[in-house]
């Protein structure tokens, strides 16, 4: 490129003649130069700016194409997929230990009405209403003749029921399909399962929600796409359950108790092989919650007294004061305990019944007679510091960390201050309430050894090893002494031949809802670990109001009420969950009897 | 020679489409058969799951409960107790093979063959001695 010098000699020469300013020559070079210089700069970042308009108008052409196209064209399954793509049911299945089915899908159809298309509304009306007894003609005929033009009739029917539908032969009735949760083992297990019901509903499908139990709790587990093809395996065993159940049916019936709940725990994992609470409810058809707001929520059969029932649980504490002062070294099972009186301020304290067990026992003849005095003065020996802490590590302060939807709900119940009163009368299970479920918890945190175990309704393989709580020695002799309440104390009705159990029976007045106690309302539990000697599982039974009738005088302890009911329980279970039992000499017939 | 080329390329478009026209209809129908076959197995899936349901509400233990109990007559059916354990000392050995069981053994009481023994037309006998 030629450069145009900025003072030319010819016109610096010219103007130096005519006597002008050569400066104002170079200027004007400079100026003219410069937006030369200008101008071309000017064209490249235009031709840059028409560069990245196309790009940038090209790639959002693309997207919105795309875009267009997705929303235009109907969805449609791969069709050249391989086999991976299952087409199953959408919610996964919930089974047991042993892969029985606990709740699974049904394909069944809901039926709509176009009433557009109706051509007779007045016949169509009667004959649903013949087919669906709980639907009134007068009210669907106005209804399919009030103008609207869409109309839902039923959520789910039966094959049956379709049929008649069809053979109405009206094209404005419709069928759309529906999955369906079903149950098919009805009440069984129904407090654990909870229910399910249908979410938002389309034409063509509806979604299934819980409503409650483990299928709330793990709805979004039991939706997932991803593992709609795993069933859910829970930790308990049908057969177990149907036996609990049947047990504790009977049991309730016979103390004429309103309630009961039952729990049956491994001890060493936390999976719960059974969880019962009675009355029932069919799951396939979930009652709805009491209307009256005085009713107590027990009155309801969704109420599931394992977890929710937050009750003062009686003399079945006693251990925990018993295993931590002899963790913390101050007794040994034979030290001698005061149980003559007890007074903390001016609150003098009484055994049950106002025995007296004369001046002082050991502690293990403390937890076999179950003396209020005894295991009070073991408390004030621990101190409220130490004694509140400890509680809470065996998790009886803090609502059950088990996968049901109603567990975060029942908080036990916690004084605020723990002055000593609190300290002696919690020693013995009053003025603090828990749920058996915590309670079945923590006695599974003595029985296998002293370690923590967190309750779980899912299965497990191996056992989860908690933080410890109390030493192997400690909770090797708290088992003992459940043993002796069994073999000397107040839960004789449990001692078998075939099995050996341990437990601590427990009987609390219920608590008026105004405030105080009443004198012939009692809860009554069972807290047991079997067998004995090497403990495998744990058993809380309670009964709501029971009652024995059967001896002279009307009773109302957990020793007789209760302890058969659980015995009753561990002597059809055990077998079942693969226990030997200890075979007492058969009486010899002739024939062995000869031969030896 | 180059009209020779066209003509053969000609061909060649000709026969290529003809194949892509045939590739073309069996990969529909392929995809046809794949939907169907999809279509199928879901059905089958349905019915499945079906029969599982049912399987389990025909087995529902308060069902079988009360079948043991309409049946007791005819399978004595109880739930499992611990007195229905035993100790594997408490079954009787079978009983020692008695000196009967011996003579059975030895098939003196079993049917005898004794077809060639004696000699079929007594008149050719020679027994032994009475040869003069």
């Amino acid at each position: 490129m030629i450069r145009t010098p900025l003072r030319p000699l010819a016109r610096i020469l010219h103007a130096r003649a005519i006597g002008a300013n050569p400066d104002a020559i170079e200027r004007e070079n400079l100026r003219q130069r410069n937006e030369v210089m200008r101008d071309r700069a000017r064209g490249r970042a235009q031709l840059r700016l028409l560069f990245l308009c196309i790009c940038f108008f090209s790639a959002f052409t693309v997207v919105g194409a795309r875009m267009g196209m997705l929303a235009a064209s109907e969805p449609m399954e791969p069709r050249s997929a391989g086999a991976t793509s299952t087409i199953t049911a959408g919610r996964a299945d919930i089974v047991d230990r042993n892969g029985r089915v606990l709740a699974t899908n049904m394909l069944t159809h809901a039926l709509y009405v176009q009433t557009k298309d109706l051509i007779d509304p007045v016949r169509v009306a009667r004959e649903l209403a013949e087919i669906f007894p709980e639907l009134d003609a007068a009210t669907l005929e106005r209804r399919f003749t009030d103008g609207r033009s869409f109309m839902w009739v039923r959520k789910v029917m039966s094959p049956e029921q379709m049929q008649a539908v069809h053979n109405i032969g009206d094209p404005g009735l419709l069928f759309g399909p529906r999955e369906m949760r079903l149950y098919p083992n009805g009440t069984l297990a129904a407090h654990v399962l909870g229910g399910a019901s249908f979410g938002a509903e389309g034409v063509d499908s509806a979604e299934v929600i819980g409503t409650a139990g483990i299928e709330k709790a793990l709805d979004a587990r039991l939706r997932d796409p991803e593992q709609a093809g795993t069933p859910l395996e829970l930790s308990l065993d049908l057969t177990v359950q149907a036996t609990i159940e049947e047990v504790l049916a009977t049991g309730v019936h016979q103390f004429e108790a309103k309630g009961g709940a039952a729990i049956l725990m491994d001890v060493h994992t936390g999976e719960i092989a059974a969880l019962a609470s009675y009355p029932a409810f069919d799951p396939n058809d979930r009652p709805n919650p009491l209307a009256d707001p005085n009713a107590e929520p027990g009155d309801s059969p969704l109420f599931n007294r394992a977890v929710q029932g937050v009750y003062e649980l009686g003399s079945t504490f006693k251990i925990f004061a018993a295993a931590q002062a002899m963790e913390l070294g101050l007794v040994t099972p034979d030290t001698p305990v005061d149980t003559q009186s007890l007074s903390v301020g001016r609150k003098r304290f009484s055994e049950f019944d106002n025995h007296n067990y004369g001046p002082t026992k050991t502690v293990t003849e403390v937890i076999e007679l179950s003396s209020n005095i005894g295991t009070g003065h073991l408390a004030l020996m621990i101190g409220g510091e130490r004694q509140k802490p400890f509680l809470k590590s065996l998790g009886l302060m803090d609502a059950s960390p088990v996968e049901l939807v109603e567990a975060p709900g029942a908080k036990p119940l916690v004084p605020k201050k723990w002055p000593d009163v609190v300290t002696v009368t919690t020693s013995f299970g009053h003025g603090m309430s828990s749920s058996p479920l915590n309670l079945a918890a923590a006695y599974a945190s003595l029985a296998n050894g002293g370690t923590l175990v967190k309750p779980t309704l899912l299965h497990r393989n191996e056992p989860e090893i908690g933080p410890r709580i109390v030493s192997e020695q400690v909770a090797r002799d708290s088992v003992m002494m459940l043993r002796r309440v069994v073999t000397d104390g107040t839960a004789s009705m449990a001692k078998m031949d075939e099995y050996a159990i341990a437990g601590k029976t427990g009987t609390a007045d219920k608590p008026k809802r105004g405030g105080g106690y009443y004198d012939d309302k009692v809860i009554n539990t069972f807290a047991s670990v079997f067998p004995a000697e090497a403990p495998k599982y744990v058993l809380i039974v309670t009964l709501d109001e029971p009652v024995d009738r059967t001896g002279p005088e009307v009773r109302r302890t957990a020793g007789w009420t209760a302890v058969p009911v659980a015995a009753e329980i561990v002597r059809r279970t055990a077998p079942l969950l693969g226990m030997r039992p200890a075979i007492a000499p058969q009486p010899l017939d002739g024939l062995t009897a000869v031969k030896q | 020679m180059r009209p020779l080329l066209y003509v053969l390329s000609f061909l060649a478009v000709l026969g290529l489409g003809f194949w892509a026209y045939r590739e073309n209809y069996t990969t529909q129908g392929a995809l046809r058969e794949v939907a169907a076959l999809q279509d199928e197995i879901a059905n089958l899936h349905e019915s499945l799951a079906i029969q599982r349901a049912e399987w389990a509400f025909l087995n529902r233990p308060d069902r079988l409960r009360d079948l043991v109990v309409l049946n007791f007559d005819r399978l004595g059916l109880m739930p499992m107790e611990p007195h229905q354990f035993g100790r594997a000392t408490e079954v009787a050995y079978p009983p020692p093979p008695s000196l009967a069981d011996g003579v059975s053994d030895l098939g003196i009481g079993l049917p005898v063959d004794t077809s060639g023994i004696l000699n079929a037309d007594p008149e050719n006998a020679d027994p032994e001695g009475q040869t003069p």
